[in-house]
């Protein structure tokens, strides 16, 4: 192949024509995982039902189980038709099933790991793989060192000239800046930076690029976006539902581990950071680098940090667990359930205007939102009666459920009275562009098998995170080992233990209920 | 819906808002407005393909029934919200000399600012852009296949009369066919010798393939026949051999290339309303159409 040949049918004009990914296949590790079965397979079947999948593509599942081929193939079935986005249809099944394999081993097989290899060898003279394959790790942390091990050692990691080898990580990024160090360095051992992607499934590119078209496509926002007229910043992940059946996982993590730090970071960066040169990967990640260290805590963080527990009640109309009572979870855990922390970017846009960050489970319902609180008018030439039920300008991004945009600001109540009232406008992604914005896992993996720079966030920003939540970690580590305990329990369905109200309420606000 | 007789453009505007008002939701995400040109039989599907592309492109969709021009002049209209729509919509009936000043009916009713698409579900007008209705717009989509009347020059028409912003839904059938050949390329990156399109003997997708193919590629198209449905091979001829792709139930392809076992690829024929959400996606030209179009006059005068 020389560079210089350029694809005839091919046109940047051509805006229609989708991105088939090239010959590939992918190695699904850990492929009896909740992941594993209801995102990434799905996401898998419905690139294919879009037609965004090369002929040929190949899936290997590798897992302990005893299984052969069909087995494997029967999992997949199962969980394509019960979790994909797309309608389900024999043609694109057949099309799939052809390229799936099962190897079966656990991660220190070596005898597993060769079979793996000759799979994949067999794949590309069968199938035209072409040499060209992603490993997804959907497993652990704590195993990412044997497998990249193991394919660093079978020389699955070494892509043959012309073909590549990529590899795919998912949160957590190790528990604090160390353990995310450390992670880091087995597998940039092994695979260079531009060859691993890093997933944050709760963060979708499209959610990525819809903050940024809305922030720097338009001029209606980016002149109030500062400090002279925002007064704060609030951005809340809650959802409505316990750990279910992820003890093991989630104790010890807890919430700010589980989201703050990856997640709701990740949304700071995108509504606080300037505008980048371009919209390339490498500028974004500038910007939001630039930002991430830009932020410091407040001094005291007794008083600028909130944590809970769920406990036993009512969510919902149903009654439900608190989490000292949850299977596998001891009575003197003080894993918390619930965080929310008050951080401060010092730059000239943002110095003076706080950013809430809050997250939990069994909160009211299940949400994802960035609000941008808006100053009061300074001076309101009404009576006071007039103006009682008007409150402050927000503009909202609503991330999740029904992706959008909420601005909420004053308006006349119609009568003879003068009476101005808070009103919501809402715009709905869903509703006004597409019928269902492609998940974030089928973009994810799009991007991986196309090669293109992934918007997720490289080892820079993973660290930078941590070094913002290091010191809230340590903090509330140390309340733990003096025995008083800040973790406090609060009520399953409402939204978060008291102190997290408190915390507000000492700088003058209060929660939004989103 | 409500039942509206001899009204006319404010009253049904009147009406638009009375329905959303008692909907419960005054505000409006509507992006477009999609407007409907059909004959009276034709109407029920047309508003229902309508009616499923507005799930991704919410519109105001007025249904334009252009009835017979003669005598005096009566506007009828069906008008509602709801019920699967994620916008509102209008069925016009027009009668009398009404007929040929449609635009005056239509033009109060666009949706301020946002763009105006058009469709002609089956029989399109020869110069769409010259039409009344097709002036209005910045989408003109037409539909050669549907074509009642002429249907072998149908996309002839269509091309030789092309203008910005026109776009026909015979072209939008062949967005995976041309992905996928595409995407072929990218893998044997040779150049192509001669390339060949078998498909049922009418079809303006193959045409207009024929055409893309031709133009890309600067070399000898042949046009081959077979009993469909629709297009069943695309040949590509290299040094290395040939790069085919072959669909013979109008579901399931396979890709032969050279050196490489077949391999099955799903290419499913698609409806009209996955096409015509395609179609709306977006709204500014597509010079690649406009290219093909160009070619496929070319070609024509050559034969």
């Amino acid at each position: 192949m020389t560079t210089e040949w350029v694809n005839p049918l091919r046109d940047p004009e051509d805006r229609r024509m989708p991105r088939i990914a090239g010959p590939s296949g992918m190695v699904l590790f850990g492929v009896t995982g909740d992941l594993a079965r209801k995102k990434v397979m799905p996401a898998i079947y419905d690139l294919a039902n879009r037609g965004l999948l090369p002929p040929g593509f190949s899936l290997v599942g590798y897992a302990r189980r005893d299984w052969a081929d069909q087995d494997f193939a029967q999992i997949v079935h199962d969980s394509v038709r019960a979790h994909a986005r797309t309608e389900f249809r024999e043609e694109v099944w057949r099309q799939l099933s052809e390229g799936l394999r099962f190897v079966q081993g656990d991660f220190s097989d070596d005898a597993a790991f060769d079979k793996l290899r000759r799979t994949i060898e067999e794949l590309d003279e069968a199938r035209g793989t072409g040499g060209n394959h992603a490993f997804y790790l959907s497993i652990p942390p704590k195993f990412f060192g044997d497998v990249i091990g193991q394919l660093k050692e079978h020389g699955l990691a070494d892509p043959a000239a012309g073909s590549w080898r990529r590899v795919v990580v998912e949160k957590p990024f190790g528990h604090d800046l160390a353990s995310a160090r450390e992670l880091n360095a087995v597998i940039d051992n092994v695979f260079p930076p531009e060859s691993v992607f890093r997933i944050d499934h709760y963060l979708g590119k499209e959610t990525v690029q819809n903050i940024l078209a809305m922030r720097f496509a338009n001029n209606l926002f980016e002149p109030i976006w500062n400090a002279n007229y925002v007064d704060h910043v609030q951005i809340t992940m809650a959802e409505d539902i316990g750990i279910g059946g992820r003890a093991g996982y989630y104790d010890g993590i807890g919430a700010a581990r589980d989201v703050i730090q990856n997640h709701l970071i990740q949304l700071m960066a995108l509504v606080a950071m300037e505008e980048p040169v371009s919209f390339d990967a490498e500028s974004l990640r500038i910007e939001k680098q630039k930002i991430l260290s830009s932020v410091v805590l407040p001094r005291r963080l007794d008083l600028n940090t909130a944590r809970g527990q769920y406990a036993a009640g009512w969510a919902g109309g149903e009654k439900v667990d608190g989490y000292l009572d949850e299977e596998d979870i001891s009575n003197t855990s003080t894993t918390e359930t619930f965080a929310a922390i008050r951080i401060d970017v010092e730059t000239r846009r943002w110095a003076g205007v706080p950013f809430y960050l809050r997250t939990g489970k069994r909160l009211g319902r299940r949400v994802t939102e960035v609000a941008v609180v808006f100053k009061r008018a300074p001076h309101l030439p009404f009576t006071e009666t007039s103006t009682e039920d008007l409150s402050n300008n927000v503009v909202v991004f609503r991330i999740q459920p029904d992706e959008g945009i909420t601005m909420r600001f004053g308006s006349k109540v119609p009568g003879t009275a003068m009476e101005i009232r808070d009103v919501n406008m809402d715009f709905a992604y869903g509703g006004s562009f597409t019928e269902a914005s492609p998940e974030a896992y089928e973009r994810l993996i799009l991007d991986v098998l196309l090669g293109d720079p992934p918007l997720f966030p490289q080892q820079k920003e993973v660290e930078l995170s941590w070094k913002i939540l290091d010191p809230i970690l340590e903090h509330w580590a140390k309340q733990d080992a003096s025995g008083k305990s800040g973790v406090e329990q609060y009520e399953s369905g409402q939204w978060g233990p008291e102190s997290a109200h408190a915390m507000l309420a000492r700088d003058g606000r209060v929660w939004r209920r989103p | 819906m409500i039942e509206l007789t001899a009204t006319n453009s404010a009253g049904i505007a009147a009406e638009l808002v009375r329905a959303r008002k008692k909907a419960g939701s005054p505000a409006m995400g509507m992006v477009m407005t999609l407007v409907i040109v059909v004959d009276e039989d034709q109407a029920h599907d047309a508003m229902e393909s309508a009616r499923e592309a507005s799930q991704e492109h919410p519109a105001r969709v007025l249904g334009v029934i252009l009835g017979d021009a003669r005598g005096h002049s009566v506007v009828n209209a069906q008008v509602g919200t709801g019920a699967g729509w994620s916008g509102e919509t209008a069925l016009i009936r027009l009668k009398g000399e009404v007929v040929r000043h449609c635009d005056s009916v239509v033009l109060p009713l666009l949706l301020p600012d946002s763009p105006v698409a058009v469709w002609w579900p089956t029989d399109a007008p020869q110069d769409p852009a010259a039409d009344p209705l097709g002036s209005l717009a910045q989408r003109r989509i037409t539909d050669a296949a549907a074509a009642t009347r002429a249907k072998t020059k149908a996309i002839h028409h269509q091309c030789a009369t092309y203008a910005k912003g026109n776009t026909d839904l015979a072209w939008t059938r062949i967005t995976p066919w041309r992905a996928l050949l595409a995407a072929a390329l990218d893998q044997y990156p040779e150049k192509v010798l001669r390339a060949s399109v078998t498909a049922e003997r009418i079809s303006p997708s193959a045409e207009l393939l024929v055409a893309w193919l031709n133009d890309r590629l600067k070399v000898q198209v042949v046009r081959k026949n077979s009993d469909g449905p629709g297009i069943t091979e695309v040949v590509l001829t290299t040094r290395s051999g040939d790069i085919s792709i072959d669909r013979p139930d109008g579901k399931l392809a396979a890709f032969i290339s050279p050196g490489q076992p077949d391999r099955p690829v799903a290419l499913k024929r698609r409806t009209v309303p996955e096409l015509l959400a395609e179609e709306l996606r977006r709204l500014d030209e597509d010079d690649v159409y406009a290219a093909t179009a160009r070619r496929l006059v070319k070609l024509e005068t050559k034969k």
